[in-house]
């Protein structure tokens, strides 16, 4: 099943609403990466509320999609990991270091809005086209 | 004698005249017991009282519990069956474990019961040693058994007891408090073990859930002892905590638990620690984006 990917002003929201497999999962990532080429985004949000399992291969691949996103100039962040998923991802030590995340969506774009602003007050971010 | 001992000794070929003529003994040996019930039961307290078992308890109830675990005891070697003999005991284990009386003590009362009756049945019997012997063996693997089901039972009751306790300890254990919109704090008390740990990690992630925390501070200031299983635990817990959005700062770390965490190499780069709990509010706050001033240093300007 193929992940919608929204566009929200400078950010990609792409909200999972189903368990996916591997070949689901490698799809969203490079749909992801090469949306943010396109639309120019400075955030990406992957919502992953309906999951209630996460094996190695989608903790993987979310936190590739979070690097590649850097690599291409946005900041990606993970949110609505359910606390048994948490629990669970911890104990496989699954901890997704390095990869930002927040409670759900209105926390992540909350936090992206503050990425955004310190860039711009330590002067590494972009020219504001607005 | 000494062959009379040894023919004695193995076990006969035939189980079924064995068992009827061990049920006609054991009668007998009931009929005995019943008769110098008095006697033997005055003896037993005696020597309970000389052993000093049972210093918990005042010689009257001594003797009256001596007497009802007589009883029972004649009874259970009557009926061979020990339904009875195991309700008593788990009876009165209920009874004595809250006043202190040890597993030593019960067993060995029961024991000094064994000893006692043995003792009139050699008085009884000392005449007729093939007699004795095979009163004896009539009579020894029905008291043992019963010695053993005491026994069990006492166990079992503290058993029960001390289960009980860890569930009430389990239960009053863990409270996760809101302090302030978007932060908890989660003071941990006492040992944690992997079942607590466990328990305490899901309580809190549902809490962050449900009161959208931004930031959690764990105290623990009531933690006497930590090792690396635990340090572990707490690590996971962090670690979990942010995998749903939100700060742990740790508080409360005592300088022998310092000590020992960084004498086991214990990493915890990963987890923001404060001193303690007022700091680690403090701290919490800052993050939150909340300034705390004392109402003088505002009213002037409003």
């Amino acid at each position: 099943m193929e992940v919608p990917i929204l566009k929200q002003g400078h950010y990609l929201i792409a909200s999972i609403q189903s368990a996916l497999t591997d070949a689901d999962l490698s799809q969203l990532r490079e749909a992801l990466i090469e949306r943010v080429g396109r639309f120019r985004a400075r955030g990406v949000i992957v919502d992953v509320t309906a999951l209630d399992v996460m094996d190695s291969f989608a903790v993987r691949t979310l936190r590739d999609i979070a690097h590649m996103a850097r690599l291409r100039g946005a900041e990606t962040v993970i949110v609505g990991i359910q606390p048994e998923v948490a629990f669970a991802m911890v104990q496989l030590g699954l901890t997704l270091k390095g990869v930002s995340t927040a409670l759900d969506l209105e926390e992540g774009l909350l936090f992206l809005d503050q990425q955004a602003q310190l860039r711009i007050e330590r002067g590494t971010g972009r020219i504001d086209r607005g | 004698m000494a062959t009379k001992g040894k023919d004695a000794l193995p076990p006969p070929p035939d189980p079924q005249a064995l068992s009827e003529s061990t049920a006609a003994l054991l009668r007998e040996l009931v009929a005995h017991l019943r008769q110098n019930r008095t006697q033997l039961r005055e003896e037993w307290a005696r020597r309970i009282t000389r052993a000093q078992l049972l210093t918990a308890m005042t010689e009257e109830e001594i003797f009256a519990e001596a007497t009802s675990v007589y009883d029972n005891y004649v009874e259970a070697l009557e009926t061979g069956t020990f339904e009875a003999l195991q309700a008593y005991a788990r009876n009165l284990s209920e009874r004595i474990i809250p006043r202190g009386v040890e597993t030593h003590e019960v067993v060995g009362i029961v024991l000094l019961l064994r000893d006692v009756l043995a003792r009139s049945l050699f008085a009884k019997y000392h005449e007729d040693f093939d007699k004795l012997n095979r009163i004896l063996d009539a009579y020894e693997p029905a008291a043992n058994r019963i010695a053993n089901t005491v026994a069990v039972g006492f166990v079992q009751e503290r058993e029960r007891i001390i289960r009980q306790q860890q569930e009430a300890i389990r239960e009053l254990s863990t409270p996760v408090l809101q302090v302030r919109e978007r932060l908890l704090i989660l003071p941990i008390i006492g040992v944690i073990d992997p079942q607590r740990a466990r328990q305490l990690t899901e309580q809190l992630l549902r809490a962050i859930r449900t009161n959208r925390a931004k930031v959690v501070v764990i105290d623990i200031t009531g933690v006497a002892a930590m090792d690396s299983n635990v340090a572990n635990h707490l690590v996971q817990t962090v670690e979990a905590s942010r995998l749903l959005g939100a700060t742990v700062i740790v508080t409360g770390l005592s300088p022998e638990i310092a000590q020992t965490l960084v004498t086991i190499g214990v990493d915890l780069s990963e987890m923001a620690t404060v001193g303690d709990l007022q700091g680690g509010i403090e701290e919490a706050e800052r993050l939150l984006g909340y300034k705390v001033l004392p109402l003088e240093e505002i009213s002037p300007k409003a």
